[in-house]
């Protein structure tokens, strides 16, 4: 579905992703881990069209994306759920909502019951003021504003990052369910034992180079992912 | 809830039938009414340019300052268009009026929409480059912007059109006070009707966070662009309307000064908030006449009779004098801003809910000193 080739992104000067290449399959859920400033995320941002890519070829449902603008390229159908959140603290949860569905015309009734359906919490709180959420609604707040652009594949950039424990292991639930759904996830991590246990796909990134590849189940075998990122208990 | 819908609108349309009746009575007799009536217009004109002004800085989140040049543009385009055709040659007299516009002359509502047009084209051009800049750096270009229109409109060489340093005159003034305030209601609504639709969903996701409203698929320039070219329009429009309030156009009237005046009303009312803007309009027209008792010379021995004396050896010192209105106004402003930094209605707009939950609290704080008294 998504076909990566040769990704390069300058970020300030420094080649933040060198030569990177990856496949997302229709379906599947394919994550991105690796540690702080590896390349994660401004690999996102370069798909998105948030950063102009130097080099390389993004493919998306046989259609070439590189160069091309943030809302083409979401109007093609891929939407982000920004690091950090980013709802609009001041609007209320259903006026964020109705910003995710910024690019599609119509009605949109149905999706917010969607939406709600799969974040009973942020119907409780429709009227409220996003900054006012907790951290993890607000997190479920930027899911699901991503979702009310129907997309077809939904990127997340470190969801987990902030979390309570307990509200991690629900914001990865939400991550299989919108999966089962239909929606195709490109999921980047820090948290690699998560995203692994439920990765389809998944990709090890050091210094903007892709290292190890495999499922998840292999990767979460793999002596060296082990020791790197998930703390070296013997098994 | 339907109760409450239901009482809302009755209020509503009885708010409006107060207004009209009120304004039929001011113009019954126009000519004694003539203060107040001034008043309301140049309150009426001001909202305009506010709430157009709130567009983009308080839903938008562009601080831009160029007010001024696009009622600049306005103005002038509506004063040379509606100037009756008999009396040109008298106004330029001399540098005598190019001919091609000798014999143009517009309708009011004409000549206002074709204001609207050529502003909004402007601030197409200008934002091109503009609008790629962020905060202080927009404000100044904008400001910049403003002063060199002012300066093109002043210029001898454009004396054939502009009248150059003389402006124009004897613009013919409002038919009533319902031209002015239906025109401005209309303005007005047409700004609710965008802020409230999906376009202005986007103005208010850029102002909050621009990251996310990027990754949105909200094309970030595109669409600060139809903020600012919206806003510089009904800006135009609000000059177009000055003009004729004034009856006359001179580049004197649009310095900074006046874009600051605006500023003023937008922030003093709450920035995003319309109702708050149109309610600054009111009070900061307003207030600067009801002021205006200071500004009458009172000497010590008026104020204090027995006195005896009105100053020191030779040197008369007045109590008040001349220009102390804007003294105690700005006063008040600064006392506003510090205490009440949000503006009168913070980013919220005014809705009888708000207003009666408000007179409510007041009320019941009142009765609880009394039986604490007691």
């Amino acid at each position: 579905m998504l076909e990566i080739k040769g990704l390069t992104i300058n970020y300030g000067g420094i080649e933040a992703v060198k030569d990177i290449s990856f496949t997302v399959p229709e379906g599947e859920i394919v994550t991105l881990v690796g540690a702080n400033g590896a390349g994660k995320s401004s690999t996102l941002r370069g798909i998105i069209g948030l950063v102009k890519a130097k080099s390389g070829s993004i493919t998306f449902d046989d259609k070439e994306l590189m160069g091309e603008s943030t809302d083409e390229i979401v109007k093609n159908g891929i939407t982000l759920v920004p690091e950090g959140r980013h709802v609009f603290p001041d609007q209320t949860v259903l006026e964020n909502l109705k910003i995710g569905a910024y690019l599609r015309k119509g009605n949109l009734d149905e999706d917010i019951e969607n939406v709600y359906k799969i974040f009973p919490r942020l119907k409780e709180r429709s009227w409220q003021a996003a900054g006012t959420l907790s951290g993890g609604e607000q997190q479920m707040l930027a899911v699901g504003r991503a979702l009310m652009a129907n997309p077809k594949l939904i990127m997340m950039d470190e969801p987990s990052l902030g979390l309570a424990p307990i509200i991690v292991n629900e914001i990865f639930e939400i991550i299989k369910r919108v999966n089962e759904q239909g929606t195709t996830v490109l999921l980047v991590e820090q948290n690699a034992n998560m995203a692994l246990h439920i990765a389809d796909k998944a990709y090890v990134i050091e210094n903007g180079r892709i290292t190890i590849e495999g499922t998840g189940k292999e990767l979460l075998m793999d002596e060296r992912v082990k020791k790197a990122y998930l703390g070296t208990t013997a098994e | 809830m339907r109760v409450k819908n239901k009482r809302n609108m009755i209020l509503s349309i009885a708010a409006v039938l107060l207004c009209i009746v009120y304004l039929f009575i001011l113009q019954m007799d126009s000519v004694g009414h003539s203060y107040a009536i001034t008043i309301i217009e140049r309150s009426c004109i001001y909202a305009v340019a506010a709430v157009s002004m709130n567009l983009i800085i308080g839903f938008t989140g562009q601080f831009s300052l160029g007010t001024a040049g696009f009622m600049c543009i306005g103005a002038y385009i509506t004063g040379i268009l509606t100037i009756p055709v008999e009396m040109r040659d008298q106004i330029f007299y001399l540098y005598g009026m190019a001919d091609w516009l000798h014999d143009i002359k517009l309708p009011l509502l004409g000549a206002l929409l074709l204001s609207g047009i050529v502003c909004a084209i402007a601030a197409a051009l200008i934002g091109w480059p503009v609008l790629r800049l962020k905060s202080d750096y927009l404000a100044i270009a904008t400001l910049g912007f403003s002063e060199i229109i002012r300066a093109i409109f002043g210029w001898d060489g454009l004396g054939r059109i502009t009248n150059a340093s003389y402006g124009v005159s004897n613009i013919p003034q409002f038919a009533n006070i319902f031209e002015c305030v239906a025109i401005s209601i209309v303005c007005i609504s047409i700004m609710v009707l965008l802020v409230n639709s999906s376009y202005g969903r986007a103005f208010k996701a850029i102002r909050d966070d621009d990251v996310a409203a990027e990754a949105m698929g909200i094309n970030l320039f595109r669409t600060k662009q139809l903020s600012f070219v919206v806003s510089s329009a009904f800006a135009g429009v609000a000059g177009g309307l000055l003009a004729v309030y004034m009856r006359s156009a001179v580049t004197s009237t649009f310095t900074v000064a006046l874009t600051y005046n605006i500023l003023l009303m937008v922030v003093l009312g709450g920035i995003g908030s319309i109702s708050g803007s149109i309610l600054g309009a009111f009070i900061v027209t307003g207030s600067q006449e009801w002021l205006r008792f200071l500004d009458k010379e009172y000497t010590w021995s008026q104020v204090i009779p027995g006195l005896g004396m009105d100053g020191f050896g030779g040197f008369k010192v007045p109590l008040l004098r001349n220009g102390f209105r804007m003294v105690v106004f700005s006063i008040l402003l600064m006392l506003v801003v510090l205490f009440w930094n949000h503006g009168i209605t913070g980013s919220k707009e005014i809705t009888w809910d708000r207003l009666i939950n408000g007179i409510k609290k007041i009320t019941s704080r009142k009765k609880k000193t009394v039986s604490e008294a007691e």
